[in-house]
């Protein structure tokens, strides 16, 4: 599934990053590269960006952007626990 | 030294350098010391760290990337030049920062001595990421000193990071720093002090990825780091906090007003009064100086034309330090960027690519930094765009003028209960009046000249801190002096020109009296094209010379309503007010809201866009926009009031 189809407090592990090189380049340097763990933390008050924690670091994101990046859905845990990125 | 300094020790989380001295031998003198980082590592305040207020801004030859360098005083080494590169996040080079780093670090930049080191800043807090940047970095194969910035946060938050280890696994000399409270400085000193005296060998642990993609990067950092036991700090819960607040659906727009409008607010109510009685200061000195001379034209020309034209801009110093203090303190504890993540909405409506928000946000300052930082917009058509939009919004140099119309004009009291003085929310309008021209341009630019944007929108969110005061002073000296600067040389020479022509001809020896000089024949001459805008002859000399920039429109008025007898002694605001209808005073806000009137935008436009076509396209649009919407104020209050 998409990054965007994520609801805020779920988790998932990133896939591919479909998007040019130059952006997914600049993505992979804030740590979008698969296997990393994502968060979703909240969206912006007009509901789009949406906020991700990813490798400690809060970045936004359009949902335009996020459509092109692939996410696993972590299994549920327990409800609202967030997932910490694997350190 | 010791090694044990976990993060539950008590003292300073530092490492020494000296173990792990630097790994190639080396002879002769240092002179140049380059330092490079990730963006928002602490770099530039690290910067200011090292070289105190003596820095060097310039631009690298033929890009517009900013050079900054200063002399390393700050830690007893006025001998070496520190040379400060932009924030890259690797060397890849498409980007024009990155290029610029590449070429600075390998000796290629003409005009800049290769370095004879590098100081490398990461962020200790997201070493696996931060440490990216050091693979391409350490394999140039420069001597280099790998400064682990922020390690007081990283303590606070109860993370560790083993700084000898991360040394034997980088073959090169490992410091843990606070930029921001000022620690660990003496090691970088030591590092320079000591540096070429130890011909030593690299420790061989360290396996740069050969091929440096992010993927391979992005590996080789987190065994990097995972081999130095670094353990990340814990997730900052009041950042988390906070944004539950300044974020939420409901109260985040309604904080983002209140703290727009108390901006306003504070610049009025603190400001004003600080600036009237700077005035007073001002005036008095002046008179007193006077008192001095011998009562000649000297005297007069020093007087009633420097000195009031002079005066009159520099009384504005209260208020553009208020206003900066506050943009300061936004920026430095992270509000900047929840601020900009709530108005992306609208931007994205007027089809602006997020990344022109940045060089949006900084025209609020001035639009020169502001079209020169468009060079970070990849798509040539999203550039030009934005650099044409950057000008309408409200420039610093805006502000005298409209201080002093709205306090001559304005009645100082308070709307809406007490929430908002009608003096601020008239200057907040005229902040709105900016941005609305700045959408509807961008608007059409998109249908005509823009099409469908690529670069996306990507804004990390920093933790918030708080501001520290010595940032903040650095930032107020910086920008007060720029503004007392332009006071004392192009404002000089413009009141200068206009005392001079408001003086002429001479009559049997005798100055002219201003209604007959040279400067009223001028000014009558255009007066039939601004009479509609309720402009008389002596706001469109105004006019003319704040082509130069706008505040020199103040210093303009005020030597010529010095010269005039009937408003010698009045004050600036009062002879306005004796000049002018409340309809052609709001008309001359619109006008300065809406005009290109700034020589070094035009220059930075021509120089941006490698030619004279855009610059004089743009001129000519705003200046046609600021004269309609004047006339339609003017018009308006004729006839409705």
């Amino acid at each position: 599934m998409a990054l965007s189809d994520l609801r805020v407090g779920q988790s998932g592990t990133l896939g591919a990053v479909e998007l040019p090189e130059k952006v997914s380049d600049h993505l992979a340097h804030l740590g979008f590269l698969p296997g990393a763990a994502v968060e979703v933390l909240r969206r912006a008050p007009a509901g789009d960006p949406t906020v991700y924690r990813i490798d400690g670091v809060e970045v936004a994101l359009r949902s335009e952007t996020a459509r092109h990046i692939n996410v696993n859905l972590a299994a549920v845990g327990l409800a609202g626990a967030p997932v910490e990125s694997g350190r | 030294m010791s090694d044990c300094c976990g993060p539950s020790s008590s003292t300073a989380v530092l490492e020494s350098p000296v173990e792990t001295q630097p790994s190639r031998p080396r002879t002769g003198q240092i002179r140049t010391i380059a330092l490079i980082g990730p963006p928002n590592c602490g770099k530039s305040t690290l910067f200011n760290r090292l070289t105190g207020m003596r820095q060097k801004v310039a631009n690298y030859p033929g890009v517009t990337v900013e050079h900054h360098s200063g002399k390393m005083k700050s830690v007893g080494r006025p001998d070496l030049t520190l040379i400060d590169l932009p924030g890259i996040y690797s060397l890849a080079t498409y980007s024009e920062d990155a290029r610029v780093a590449v070429d600075v670090l390998k000796g290629n930049m003409h005009g800049v001595p290769a370095p004879d080191a590098v100081l490398l800043v990461l962020d200790c807090m997201h070493m696996n990421r931060q440490l990216m940047l050091a693979a391409p970095i350490l394999s140039l194969g420069l001597p280099t000193l790998v400064l682990l910035n922020m390690a007081d946060l990283l303590q606070a938050r109860g993370g560790r990071i083993d700084a000898l280890a991360l040394a034997h696994e980088l073959g090169h000399p490992v410091a843990l720093i606070s930029a921001a409270k000022g620690t660990g400085m003496e090691l970088i000193s030591s590092f320079l002090d000591q540096f070429g005296q130890f011909p030593l060998t690299r420790p061989g642990s360290a396996k740069l990825p050969i091929l440096q993609s992010p993927a391979s990067c992005r590996t080789w950092a987190t065994q990097v780091s995972s081999r130095s036991r670094f353990q990340a700090p814990a997730s900052p819960v009041w950042t988390r906090r906070l944004d539950t607040v300044l974020l939420h659906r409901i109260w985040g727009p309604i904080i983002f007003l209140l703290v727009v409008i108390a901006v306003f607010q504070v610049v009025f109510s603190v400001g004003q009064p600080l600036s009237d009685g700077l005035g007073n200061l001002l005036t008095h000195a002046g008179g007193e100086v006077a008192l001095l001379l011998p009562d000649n034209w000297l005297r007069a020309l020093l007087r009633d034309g420097l000195w009031n034209g002079v005066q009159s801009v520099l009384v504005f110093l209260p208020q553009i330090l208020l206003l900066f203090l506050f943009i300061g303190i936004l920026e430095d504890s992270g509000y900047l960027a929840r601020a900009a993540l709530i108005a992306d909405r609208v931007m994205r409506v007027i089809g602006l690519n997020g990344k022109a928000f940045i060089p949006l946000l900084s025209a609020y300052a001035c639009a020169v930094p502001a079209i020169m930082a468009t060079r970070t917009i990849e798509n040539k058509r999203e550039r030009l765009a934005t650099i044409m939009v950057a000008p309408f919004m409200t420039c610093s140099a805006r502000l005298p003028i409209y201080t002093l119309v709205i306090a001559a004009f304005i009645p100082d009291k308070n709307i809406l209960g007490h929430l908002i003085g009608l003096r601020a929310s008239v200057m907040l309008g005229l902040y709105v009046l900016g941005f609305l021209a700045a959408m509807v341009t961008a608007r059409l630019m998109n249908s005509s000249v823009m099409k469908a944007s690529s670069a996306p929108f990507v804004l990390e969110l920093p933790q918030y801190r708080w501001p520290t005061v010595r940032s903040l002073a650095l930032r107020l000296y910086d920008r007060g002096m720029i503004f007392v600067r332009k006071a004392g040389t192009i404002i000089l020479a413009c009141t200068f020109l206009v005392w001079t022509l408001s003086v002429l001809p001479l009559h049997h020896g005798n100055f002219s009296v201003l209604t007959g000089s040279f400067i009223a024949r001028l000014g009558h001459f255009i007066e039939p094209v601004i009479h509609p805008l309720g402009f008389d002859w002596k706001i469109g000399i105004g006019l003319l010379s704040s082509i130069v920039a706008r505040e020199v429109i103040v210093g303009t008025l005020g030597t010529l309503y010095g010269v005039d007898p009937a408003t010698h002694s009045t004050s600036l605001q009062m002879a306005l007010h004796h000049d002018m209808t409340l309809g052609g005073a709001i008309a001359l806000v619109v006008f300065f809201a809406f005009a290109m009137q700034c020589t070094s935008t035009i220059a930075v436009v021509r120089r941006e866009t490698n030619g004279w076509k855009w610059p004089v396209i743009q001129f000519t649009y705003m200046s046609c926009v600021a004269y309609v919407g004047a006339l339609i104020t003017n018009q308006l209050f004729l006839h409705l009031f």
